[in-house]
C-alpha cells in the first residue's frame, strides 16, 4: 500500500470535517444525551438530540478520537439533522452496509458527505471508529421511544 | 548477539506488508514466535498428543513427560525452589485473578489494605478493585513521580501494617518504567504484607530470580515471550499456595470425590482443573529454551541499546511527545503533534510498520498522562536499529502526510 491508498481513507472532505466539525457543542438544559465510547481504543462521543414527533430537529456532539471517528460524527450529525427518525435509521443501516464493503447508492437519500467514508471499509481496524457516532444516534432514538 | 541469525528464526518477520518489509514494533502486545516454538507445538500434535496424568498408554506418558518437563523449564527460568510452585494458567490476567479470588478474598477483611500503583495494566487493577469490594478492604495507590516512576519513600509511606497485599508491575507496559521490585518486596514484608508482581512485561526481557526478589507471587504470559497465546504462569511461594483456594473445580484437580465433599490434589495440580493447556505449555518450554540459548543478559543488553537509540532518534522529531522515564524497558510511548494515535498507526501500517495505538489497557494511567490515547513502539530481541530508523522515517512521513491533507 502506498500513500495513494491512504488517500482513499483520508479524503479531503473527511479532513475538512475533522478540522472543522459541524454541530460540535452542547445544548443548554435537559436534552436527550448518549455517551458512548469504544473501549478498545478510547474514542468517545457525547451525542445530544432534540427529537420531536419523530423528527430529529437538532443534534450536537462532543468527543475525543481519531480523525475518522470525529469526521464521521460531524458528517452523521449533518446528515440526520432535520430527518425523520426512520430515515436516520435507514441511513445508519446503509452506512453499516457500506462499511462491510457493499456498494451503496445514497442517491435516494440526502445523506450529506457520509459516502466519503466509503474508503474506511478497506481498513478493517478503523471501521469501529467510523460507526461509533451512528451507534450513538441509534441508541439515542431508541431512548426517545 | 547475532540479531540477523535470530531474525531468521522468526519466519513471520520475513514478509512484506503493504509493499514494505515488515517492521514489527508491537512485541509488548504479543511477541512473534521462533520456529522452534512453532515446531514444538506442531510436533506435539503430530506425534505425541494425548491427555496428561491419566493415560496408561505410551502417548499419554509422552504428553505428561513433555507437559511436566515444561514446568521444570519454567521453574529453572524463574529460579523457583520447586515445580510445586509453578502453576500453568491462561496468562497473566488469569494468574492475578487466581490470587485475587483464591487468596485475597479468603484472607482479607474490612480495614485491610491492598496497595497498587496508577501505572498498572487493567489486569493488575480490576481484580484488586473487585477483591476490595467483596471483602471491605481498601485499595490504595502509590503516587507517580512526574517521569512515571515511583519512589521507595512513597512505597514506605503508602504501605502500612494494615496492608495485606502489595501488587505492582515489574515493568510498565506504557511508560517502560522498571520498578524496584526487590526493594518493594522488603517493604511489603516488613509490614506483614505479601507482594504480587505482574511480570507480563518483565520476564520476557530480563533475568528473573523469584527467590532473590523474594516476591510471593509472580505472574507472566507466555505469548509475550515467544510462546503461543493461552499459556501463562503463576509462581507462588509454597506456603501461600497451600492456603490459597482453587478457583476452578472439576477434573484433574481432585484427590477423592465423594457425593457431598471432595479433596484436592497436591500442588501445583490443585490449581489446574480441567484438561490443561498441554501444547501451550510445551510451546512455552520451547520458548524458554530459545531465550536461554540467546541468553537473558544478552537480550536485556540488546534491548537497552535499542531503547537508548529509539529515544535519541525519536526525540529529533519536531512535535513528538514521549512519555516515561529516561531509564526504561525497550518501549517508547508517544504522541505526534495533533495527529491522533490511530491515524499515526494507520499511516505507519501503510509503510509496513506495526505499532500499537490506544489506551494500552491502562485507562487510569492515560488519565494521569492527561491523554485519551497514545501510540507505542515496543521492541524485542529480533528488532534492530534499522527498524527504529524506519519508524522515525515513517513518523516524519506521517507528519508530512497530515500537514498536507490538512
Amino acid at each position: 500500500m502506498s500513500f495513494n491508498n491512504l488517500d482513499t481513507l483520508y479524503r479531503q472532505v473527511i479532513m475538512d470535517h475533522y478540522k472543522s466539525p459541524r454541530n460540535r457543542g452542547k445544548f443548554e438544559g435537559d436534552v436527550l444525551t448518549v455517551d458512548l465510547n469504544n473501549p478498545t481504543c478510547g474514542d468517545r462521543i457525547e451525542l445530544q438530540m432534540k427529537v420531536d414527533e419523530g423528527v430529529i430537529e437538532d443534534v450536537k456532539f462532543l468527543g475525543e478520537g481519531c480523525s475518522i471517528s470525529m469526521a464521521s460524527a460531524s458528517m452523521m450529525t449533518e446528515a440526520v439533522k432535520g430527518k425523520k427518525v426512520e430515515e436516520a435509521l435507514k441511513m445508519s443501516e446503509l452506512f453499516s452496509d457500506m462499511m462491510l464493503g457493499k456498494d451503496i447508492d445514497f442517491n435516494e437519500i440526502d445523506s450529506g458527505d457520509i459516502a466519503a467514508l466509503q474508503g474506511v471499509s478497506q481498513f478493517p481496524a478503523r471501521i469501529k471508529c467510523a460507526t461509533l457516532a451512528w451507534k450513538a444516534m441509534e441508541q439515542g432514538v431508541k431512548k426517545e421511544e | 548477539m547475532d540479531v540477523k541469525a535470530i531474525r531468521e528464526m522468526f519466519p513471520i518477520l520475513n514478509q512484506e506488508i503493504n509493499g514494505h518489509p515488515l517492521v514489527y514494533l508491537d512485541s509488548s502486545a504479543t511477541a512473534q514466535k521462533p520456529i522452534t516454538v512453532i515446531e514444538a507445538v506442531n510436533d506435539y500434535y503430530r506425534k505425541n498428543n494425548a491427555n496428561v496424568h491419566r493415560g496408561v498408554h505410551t502417548l499419554g506418558s509422552r504428553a505428561t513427560d513433555q507437559y511436566e518437563g515444561a514446568r521444570e523449564k519454567v521453574r529453572q527460568f524463574l529460579h523457583a525452589k520447586s515445580t510445586a510452585e509453578i502453576i500453568f494458567t491462561r496468562g497473566t490476567t488469569t494468574s492475578i485473578n487466581m490470587v485475587a479470588y483464591g487468596y485475597a478474598r479468603h484472607q482479607l477483611k474490612k480495614g485491610d489494605e491492598i496497595v497498587i500503583t496508577p501505572m498498572e495494566h487493567h489486569s493488575n487493577i480490576i481484580p484488586w478493585q473487585q477483591a476490595a469490594k467483596a471483602t471491605g478492604a481498601t485499595l490504595k495507590y502509590i503516587p507517580l513521580q512526574e517521569d512515571g516512576t515511583i519512589t521507595l519513600d512513597d512505597v514506605k509511606k503508602t504501605v502500612t501494617t494494615n496492608t495485606k497485599i502489595v501488587a505492582i508491575t515489574h515493568v510498565s507496559n506504557v511508560l517502560g518504567t522498571i520498578n524496584p521490585v526487590k526493594e518493594i518486596a522488603q517493604i511489603a514484608h516488613q509490614n506483614g504484607a505479601i507482594f504480587v508482581v505482574d511480570g507480563a512485561q518483565g520476564a520476557p526481557h530480563m533475568e528473573v530470580d523469584v527467590q532473590d526478589l523474594d516476591c510471593d507471587f509472580y505472574a507472566l504470559s507466555g505469548h509475550k515471550m515467544g510462546a503461543p497465546t493461552g499459556i501463562g504462569v503463576l509462581y507462588g511461594k509454597k506456603d501461600l499456595l497451600e492456603v490459597m483456594e482453587p478457583v476452578e473445580f472439576g477434573g484433574e484437580m481432585i484427590d477423592f470425590v465423594d457425593l457431598y465433599d471432595s479433596t484436592w490434589k497436591e500442588l501445583p495440580w490443585k490449581f489446574e482443573g480441567g484438561t490443561p493447556i498441554i501444547a501451550g505449555a510445551i510451546g512455552l518450554g520451547a520458548a524458554i529454551d530459545f531465550l536461554q540459548d540467546v541468553g537473558m543478559e544478552n537480550i536485556l543488553k540488546h534491548e537497552e541499546q535499542l531503547a537508548d537509540y529509539a529515544l535519541e532518534k525519536m526525540r529529533t522529531i519536531d512535535g513528538i511527545e514521549i512519555y516515561g522515564p529516561e531509564k526504561r524497558a525497550a518501549l517508547v510511548t508517544f504522541n505526534l503533534d495533533d495527529v491522533h494515535p490511530h491515524d499515526v498507526a494507520t499511516v505507519l501500517d501503510a509503510e509496513g510498520i506495526a505499532v500499537r495505538a490506544g489506551h494500552h489497557c491502562a485507562q487510569p494511567l492515560m488519565k494521569w498522562l492527561d491523554v485519551t490515547a497514545t501510540a507505542r513502539a515496543s521492541f524485542y530481541l529480533y528488532n534492530t536499529t534499522e527498524d527504529i530508523d524506519r519508524l522515525v522515517e515513517g513518523l516524519l512521513k506521517t507528519k508530512e502526510y497530515f500537514n498536507h491533507v490538512f
